[in-house]
């Protein structure tokens, strides 16, 4: 079947609206304007005002009230509109969501799925343009998913849906219109491990990208182009970003050697500094050469196209990290 | 206002057993303060002394399905939702046995068999939970009402407006309690907001408020029994603003140096205990046997509270990474701390590569 990243989203919103009827979305615009990346477009005339719920613009207010409902019984799902407003609601994340089973001695779980996007790339300046999924996924008490693929956006919320805990499904904004095929009956994945989606061969040299979420594509494009050039890939998709899946990493790092991790997040206090020090924790001896890193520059995200594009990870600099990190062995 | 003076006391057995509960209250706070002084209890300590009519009054309106949000100063709260003595104390003992074994302590105690949701020490972090536990019943088409108790500080945070908004935009049933003792630490109401009348700001919301005299604990149950029944009614969000006093300082470590001794002096003849024991003497329905037996009652109580603390056991060490998840079989107990597990078995197999 032919579909696109954001009819999977909108196809697994509808799954689980109709497979539990505890289930509901919530969150500005999501309902009368289709939502603001048309996710939820058409879910208001299928299950209505009071299961599609337009919020008002509140973040603390709702993303609270879903806490709410979930220690109330329901499952919200609460959408918020960007990441960068999720700033408004840190209070009830953070405070609420990822603390309050822990604080009442497991009286009181907290079954709620907030999704937002994610990411830069389209030249809305830094306000609308932060990646700061690692950065949420220092928080212990909360589950950090970044589908990536079409299965996962069409698979994860429901496993999300399942989980007691509180989930944050970060959802990049430059995914939205990938299209490609997915099974006919695709459904719930898992989501405890990385996807190893490249498998290096052993000819030639090898090294493992790690990467997540939007950029995704870029690594999978440099693998193919490293290929050229006889330098062999594992690709990592994490998948999740909190709890890591660190045996998929720690496996794949023991056959390859070299790891290079791309993360649209800023290097200082990333989760690829995360996976740096994990890797040279529990793989130090493995490793043939330093670990890389491909991180946002650390900068506001700026409009000007060019100055974007420097500030991101792009192919260019995957590759030339990977370049790096092979010759450092030679 | 004043149901006591006006009214006099007309249920002698209910007026007896108002006067039992804000005792309790009294009588475990003032024992909370003597143990904080020896160091039994630690970290920050809000005593609710002087407001007790408040909690008392309020949750006499309430039926065992409802739902309770409240503050870090909510020891009084819990105790009269039916959290017992023993379990609150032994929860800021640190305790096993305490109400969240040790994890919370005295500004997060929360029961689910009382649905008691905390215990917020965030300013105003709680009302949004109240939004939202309300908004499950609406949607589950249940009759259960929600109270959320917050101070008169939290009126400056976005948050109490934006649950003001949601809850009478979408007709929840939550009853809101602004517990206003005209000072946010030293930040008296005054000198913190352009409006002083909290009704009226909840009014503003088109959510039904009014005041009421938060000393006197017939008044309040009065006002809580009539709200209560409008919100279980469908009568959508309701706003109590509940005009009381702190008579001791903001918490252990506050100096005091914001009010004067006299006022506190002042509001202190309007203790809600000394009225309503006042009133009821007066109204021959407390003979000093029987105020007696009632302070010898809930002195036992206390006392067998401190001794089941005392003989609690801390709360294991091992056990400390436990409720971050949910308890799952298939989840191998992942903390968060993916390293020590992990580390045994890597560093073998790198140890021997290397
Ligand atoms: C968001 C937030 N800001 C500041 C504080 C520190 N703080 C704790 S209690 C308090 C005063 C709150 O006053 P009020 O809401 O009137 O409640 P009261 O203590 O009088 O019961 C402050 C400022 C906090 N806990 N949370
Ligand atoms: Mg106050």
């Amino acid at each position: 079947m032919k579909t696109t990243y954001r009819e999977a989203m909108r196809a697994a919103l509808r799954d689980a609206m109709q497979r539990d009827e505890r289930v509901f979305l919530m969150g500005e615009d999501v309902g009368r304007y289709g939502g603001s990346f048309a996710v939820s477009l058409g879910l208001l005339e299928e299950f209505g005002p009071d299961r599609i719920r337009d919020t008002p613009l509140s973040e603390s207010g709702f993303v609270g009230a879903g806490i709410g409902a979930a220690l109330g019984g329901m499952r919200p799902v609460v959408e918020i509109m960007t990441v960068n407003f999720s700033l408004l609601a840190l209070d009830q994340i953070i405070n609420n969501a990822a603390t309050l089973l822990h604080m009442s001695g497991g009286q009181f779980n907290v079954p709620i799925v907030i999704r937002m996007t994610t990411g830069a790339g389209r030249q809305l300046g830094a306000q609308h343009s932060h990646s700061l999924e690692g950065w949420y996924a220092h928080i212990p008490g909360l589950r950090i998913l970044t589908p990536a693929t079409l299965a996962d956006a069409r698979g994860m919320l429901w496993t999300a849906l399942q989980d007691p805990d509180p989930v944050l499904i970060f959802e990049h904004g430059s995914l939205y219109n990938m299209a490609g095929d997915l099974d006919d009956d695709a459904g719930p994945v898992d989501v405890d491990k990385a996807a190893l989606l490249r498998h290096a061969d052993g000819t030639g040299e090898s090294l493992t990208l790690i990467t997540y979420g939007g950029t995704l594509p870029l690594v999978l494009a440099a693998a193919d182009q490293l290929a050229e050039e006889g330098i062999d890939t594992d690709v990592i998709d994490l998948r999740t970003l909190r709890p890591l899946d660190t045996h998929t990493i720690l496996d794949s790092v023991a056959g390859t050697h070299r790891a290079v991790v791309v993360d649209e997040g800023w290097r200082s206090g990333s989760i690829s500094a995360e996976i740096a020090a994990r890797i040279c924790e529990l793989a130090f001896f493995d490793l043939d050469a330093p670990v890389e890193r491909v991180c946002s520059l650390e900068v506001p995200v700026p409009y000007a196209k060019h100055l974007e594009e420097a500030a991101l990870p792009s192919v260019g600099r995957v590759m030339a990290a990977a370049r790096r990190a092979v010759g450092a062995n030679g | 206002m004043s149901t006591l003076k006006n009214q006099g006391v007309t249920d002698a057995e209910h007026a007896g057993h108002l006067l039992r509960q804000m005792l309790r209250v009294r009588r475990l706070e003032e024992k909370c303060i003597e143990l904080y002084s020896a160091a039994k209890i630690r970290g920050f300590l809000h005593v609710y002394i002087g407001e007790e009519a408040v909690a008392a009054g309020v949750m006499e309106a309430l039926a065992p399905e409802d739902a309770v949000v409240a503050t870090y100063r909510e020891h009084g709260h819990a105790l009269l939702r039916r959290v017992s003595a023993g379990a609150i104390l032994a929860e800021m003992y640190g305790h096993a046995e305490g109400c969240c074994r040790g994890r919370g302590g005295s500004m997060h105690l929360f029961d689910a068999a009382t649905r008691f949701y905390g215990g917020n020490a965030i300013v105003a972090g709680g009302l949004p939970l109240a939004v939202g536990l309300a908004l499950a019943d609406r949607m589950a088409g249940r009759q259960r009402v929600t109270v959320c108790f917050f101070g008169e500080g939290a009126v400056a945070e976005g948050e109490f407006h934006e649950s003001m908004n949601l809850a009478a935009l979408w007709q929840l049933p939550v009853l809101f309690c602004c517990e206003n003792n005209l000072y946010a630490m030293g930040t008296a109401l005054g000198r913190s907001e352009s409006q002083t009348d909290i009704a009226l700001k909840a009014a503003a919301y088109e959510i039904s408020a009014w005041a009421v005299d938060g000393m006197d604990v017939l008044a309040v149950e009065q006002a809580a029994g009539r709200a209560v029944d409008a919100v279980r009614s469908g009568g959508g969000p309701h706003f109590l603003e509940l005009r009381t006093y702190r008579f001791r300082a903001h918490s252990m470590f506050d100096p005091e140096l914001y009010r004067e001794k006299s006022e506190v002096a002042q509001w202190m003849e309007r203790d809600p205990i000394s009225l309503l024991q006042g009133a009821m003497q007066e109204a021959g329905q407390l003979p000093e046997e029987d105020w007696a037996a009632l302070q010898a009652d809930v002195d036992a109580e206390i006392s067998t509270a401190v001794g089941f603390a005392e003989n609690g056991t801390p709360e294991p060490v091992s056990e400390l990474s436990r409720f971050v998840y949910s308890d799952r079989a298939e989840d191998g107990g992942y903390t968060g701390d993916g390293g020590t597990a992990e580390r045994d078995t890597r560093s073998g197999k790198g140890g021997a590569e290397g």
